[in-house]
């Protein structure tokens, strides 16, 4: 056995070629590529858009974007994937709206004016309790993660309409002899002419950074993803692991909820529709495979600028909002294309012939 | 049959030949040089150990994979196939080694699919139930047309998957471990069929790790060892001994109970254990089985006769119906399976690809995944502590990788498993649970995996393995239970004879 085996080592320790190189670092630095091409070719249009003013704009628009996103990647590591994070972005956004108009206790028939860090606090929770709903319907009653969050989704946007009966809350301000002003500071304030909503996503990245990569957990949610069974024979909780993602993610959805509302200075029951769908294009555009254990925060934050900044270009050079669209998806497809080259292509590199190397397991029967 | 060649009995004769093939992915070679004849209407058996090339080279052969360099030859023509399409319409078909059925689809879909037999209004789905009965009775496997894949023992797939080769009517047939999950009858019906095969013309590529099976039926013989041709010979020349020198290059054994020391208490005592199928039927009947420390024991099956079950429901994968299993005299019957490492419980599984590891993390995070809690200080893990880790484990079942941070796909089948076992002995069991440890490994790699088992019951480890081969349990273990239908049928010690093994299991000595 000594002499045995030579063949299957030195994969990963292979020496590659100048030429293949430059391959690999453009697939695996795509997304950063892809911001680089739209800053350059935006700033060409418009004299407006390489400004620091513009793209301190443009990045707390990103923020909400990057709050979700970041919450989806968790997700989309165990191999789960959440479509109620728009809704539930929704729903607390007008929950604060509702307590910042005071709480009525008819027992003690006085109204109650929480303060604004109660009010983040208990929007937070409810949206780790949104999160756990679809924890549980997932782990222990073995529904689909898509059909779970997908109820969640209708669900949570119901109660937001109902609960407001459709109006927007437009006074979030609060007043100083009830002790509950500071709401706008999330949305308004900067710090060093940095928005606090970019820096809410910045602290949240790094928390995650930290969370995926230094604890116990963050293996787990891999190792869930990458073979959920093998995990849980060697002893990983998964369970515990795909309720507590989806918390974290509903968190997250809170967290851009307080943000996007106190941006608008406005919590209306509509806010994040379809925010969910853009979460999952950065994601993707970030590198994160769909099918679980692969992806990390960099890219995800990658992808969502590269999301924003496409979007607020387009706006700025005057592009119509229909071109809009189709300009986005067509750059979630191409960043989807390369994700399935990129991982057809692993474990093994480029053969030194140029030729496709075809993948391993080929189900006969489907060819002829 | 009508696509089949005309028998021409020039036998012997090489139909298709590899002449110097080389391949490379990126800078490793996984073929250096090879020639390789198939003879006309005769079964050509392929040697060799886990990532010694034979599966690269069926690979070239079937068109999957083309050659860095060297060329093929096909009835005395250089050919060169783009894919294993062409390569089927030229006659060659091969039978993977995994699986590559639809489990949601009936036989006959599967056996005509892609290339469905069509009429000007649809399918013909009566002619193909036909011909798909037609192809179960020739195999003798009691198989309706319409049963679903996924209801089939994994015997029984390998069988559907071995009909749809034949059911091309293909004049060369690469069969890639074919009997891996058949039962000894199976397996006589396969060879059967392969002689019948063969005297209609057909030649056959057949890959084995089952030596003594491959010998029976083999007229050629060649040896791959580490991407070379070591040796060939017709059937009349060899025996076990010579392949088995010329696979692993020198003498080897796969060791003795290892001795000269007294066994400990009880650890793990298995009391009046049932485990009970979907469909209602006791997989594991009343079974009561204790190890003490230090003892290897081995349990012998057929496939289907509960070891897999047994062991599960043991880590704490599913629910025990009866009884209760205790480690070191504590009930664990209820605690989670991570639980039950902790304190010294663990299972090996059987499907290293499903259930061992995961292909997305690096040998080394799959090394440590069981014992995250060993390196983690306060609330954050500790990359130096996971990388000293990683370096014993690795050191310690001897894995032939670049480094802890390589790609689990990157080692061959036999360094994978070593990893999975790896990785549940660096959470110092107690008590380890081996299913199938040497299920796809190579020869040289099973004697170090036994090797391991031993030295690791010297310090105390108590082990149970479970295995279909017979010369497995003549290896290392002390005492050595023959499963059947759930329960134990026999117990004997290290100094049985196979035959006895065999007759206690109700498989029928295939000779």
């Amino acid at each position: 056995m000594t002499t045995a085996n030579k063949t299957a080592q030195g994969v990963q320790g292979a020496p590659s070629r100048g030429g293949i190189d430059i391959v690999r670092i453009l697939l695996e630095g795509r997304a950063f590529f892809a911001l680089i091409v739209i800053i350059v070719v935006f700033s060409m249009l418009s004299p407006v858009y390489f400004s620091t003013a513009n793209f301190l704009v443009m990045a707390s628009h990103v923020a909400i974007y990057g709050l979700l996103a970041i919450g989806m990647l968790v997700v989309i590591l165990t191999g789960g994937i959440d479509l109620s994070v728009g809704s539930t972005l929704g729903l607390c956004g007008v929950v604060a709206g509702a307590l910042m108009q005071g709480v009525e206790i008819e027992v003690l028939g006085s109204i109650f004016y929480p303060s604004v860090w109660v009010v983040v606090v208990l929007t937070c929770a409810l949206g780790g309790f949104i999160g756990a709903v679809n924890g549980v319907l997932i782990a222990y009653l073995k529904v689909p993660a898509f059909v779970a969050t997908l109820g969640v989704l209708y669900c949570a946007r119901g109660v937001a309409l109902l609960l407001t009966n459709g109006l927007t809350y437009n006074n979030l301000g609060g007043q100083p002899e009830l002790g509950n002003t500071g709401f706008d500071w999330l949305g308004f304030n900067t710090f060093f002419n940095v928005p606090i909503g970019v820096l809410v996503l910045v602290a949240l990245a790094i928390i995650a950074v930290i969370l995926l990569n230094r604890t116990a957990f963050g293996r787990w949610v891999y190792s869930t993803g990458g073979n959920a069974r093998a995990a849980e024979l060697s002893g990983v909780p998964v369970k515990f692991t795909t309720i507590s993602v989806y918390v974290f993610s509903g968190i997250c959805a809170a967290v851009a909820g307080l943000v996007l509302s106190s941006q608008l200075t406005s919590a209306g029951p509509t806010a994040g529709t379809t925010y969910e769908l853009t979460a999952i294009a950065a994601v993707v555009v970030g590198g994160a495979a769909l099918t679980g254990g692969r992806g990390n925060v960099r890219g995800t934050l990658l992808g969502a600028f590269v999301i924003g900044f496409l979007s607020d270009g387009l706006v700025i050079i005057g592009v119509s909002a229909y071109w809009q669209t189709v300009f986005t998806g067509a750059v979630i497809v191409l960043a989807v294309l390369m994700n399935s080259i990129q991982y057809a292509k692993r474990p093994k590199p480029l053969p030194a012939s140029g030729n496709p190397v075809i993948p391993q397991k080929e189900p006969a029967g489907k060819l002829a | 049959m009508s696509a089949l060649p005309k028998a021409a009995h020039t036998d012997g004769e090489a139909v298709m030949s590899a002449r110097n093939v080389a391949k490379f992915f990126g800078s490793v070679r996984a073929l250096n040089g090879v020639n390789f004849d198939i003879h006309r209407g005769q079964v050509t058996t392929l040697f060799g150990e886990n990532g010694a090339g034979k599966s690269t080279l069926m690979k070239i052969l079937a068109g999957i994979q083309p050659p860095t360099s060297g060329e093929i030859i096909l009835d005395g023509e250089p050919v060169r196939f783009s894919s294993s399409t062409e390569a089927r319409n030229r006659g060659i078909s091969i039978i993977h080694q995994e699986l590559s059925l639809a489990p949601n689809l009936s036989v006959r879909d599967n056996i005509f699919m892609g290339r469905e037999i069509r009429t000007a209004t649809g399918v013909n789905f009566a002619e193909e139930a036909r011909l798909t009965k037609a192809l179960m009775e020739e195999l003798e496997e009691d198989i309706d047309p319409m049963t679903l894949v996924e209801d089939l023992r994994l015997g029984q797939q390998q069988i559907v998957e071995i009909a749809r080769a034949l059911s091309v009517n293909s004049r060369i047939l690469i069969m890639d471990e074919p009997t891996s999950a058949l039962s000894a009858t199976e397996v006589e019906v396969l060879f059967k069929v392969i002689r019948d095969l063969k005297s209609r013309g057909v030649s056959i590529v057949y890959i084995s790790h089952h030596l003594e099976e491959a010998l029976q039926i083999t007229d050629h013989a060649v040896v791959l060892r580490d991407g070379n041709m070591t040796a060939k010979a017709p059937r009349s020349e060899i025996d076990l001994e010579w392949i088995v020198r010329n696979m692993v290059g020198d003498n080897f054994d796969l060791g003795s109970p290892p001795t000269g020391y007294e066994f400990g208490d009880v650890a793990l005592s298995i009391d009046d254990v049932v485990v009970t199928e979907a469909s209602g039927a006791n997989v594991v009947d009343h079974m009561s089985l204790q190890v003490r420390a230090g003892e290897i024991v081995c349990i012998y099956g057929l496939m289907g006769a509960g070891r897999t079950e047994l062991l599960e429901a043991v880590a704490g994968r599913g629910e025990l119906m009866n009884g209760k299993v205790l480690l070191e005299g504590e009930d664990v019957s209820g605690a989670t399976i991570a639980e039950r490492i902790a304190k010294g419980l663990s299972l090996v599984p059987e499907d290293r690809q499903r259930d061992g590891l995961v292909q997305t993390m690096t040998v080394g995070k799959n090394l440590s995944l069981a014992s995250i809690g060993a390196f983690v200080k306060g609330c954050f893990t500790s990359p130096q502590r996971e990388r000293e880790l990683v370096d014993e484990s690795i050191r310690r079942v001897t894995v032939k990788t670049a480094g802890g941070g390589a790609a689990i796909g990157s080692l061959s089948g036999g360094n994978q498993q070593k990893v999975v076992i790896g990785k549940m002995l660096a959470t110092n069991p107690k008590v380890l649970l081996l299913d199938e440890p040497s299920r796809g490994i190579d020869i040289g790699a099973k004697a170090e995996v036994f090797r391991l088992i031993a030295e690791r019951a010297r310090q105390g480890l108590a082990v149970i393995y479970s295995t279909s081969e017979v010369g497995e349990c003549l290896s290392v273990a002390h005492r050595i239970i023959v499963m059947a239908r759930g329960k134990i049928s026999a117990e004997f010690g290290p100094d049985v004879s196979k035959e006895q093994i065999m007759a206690a299991s109700g498989e029928s000595v295939v000779e």
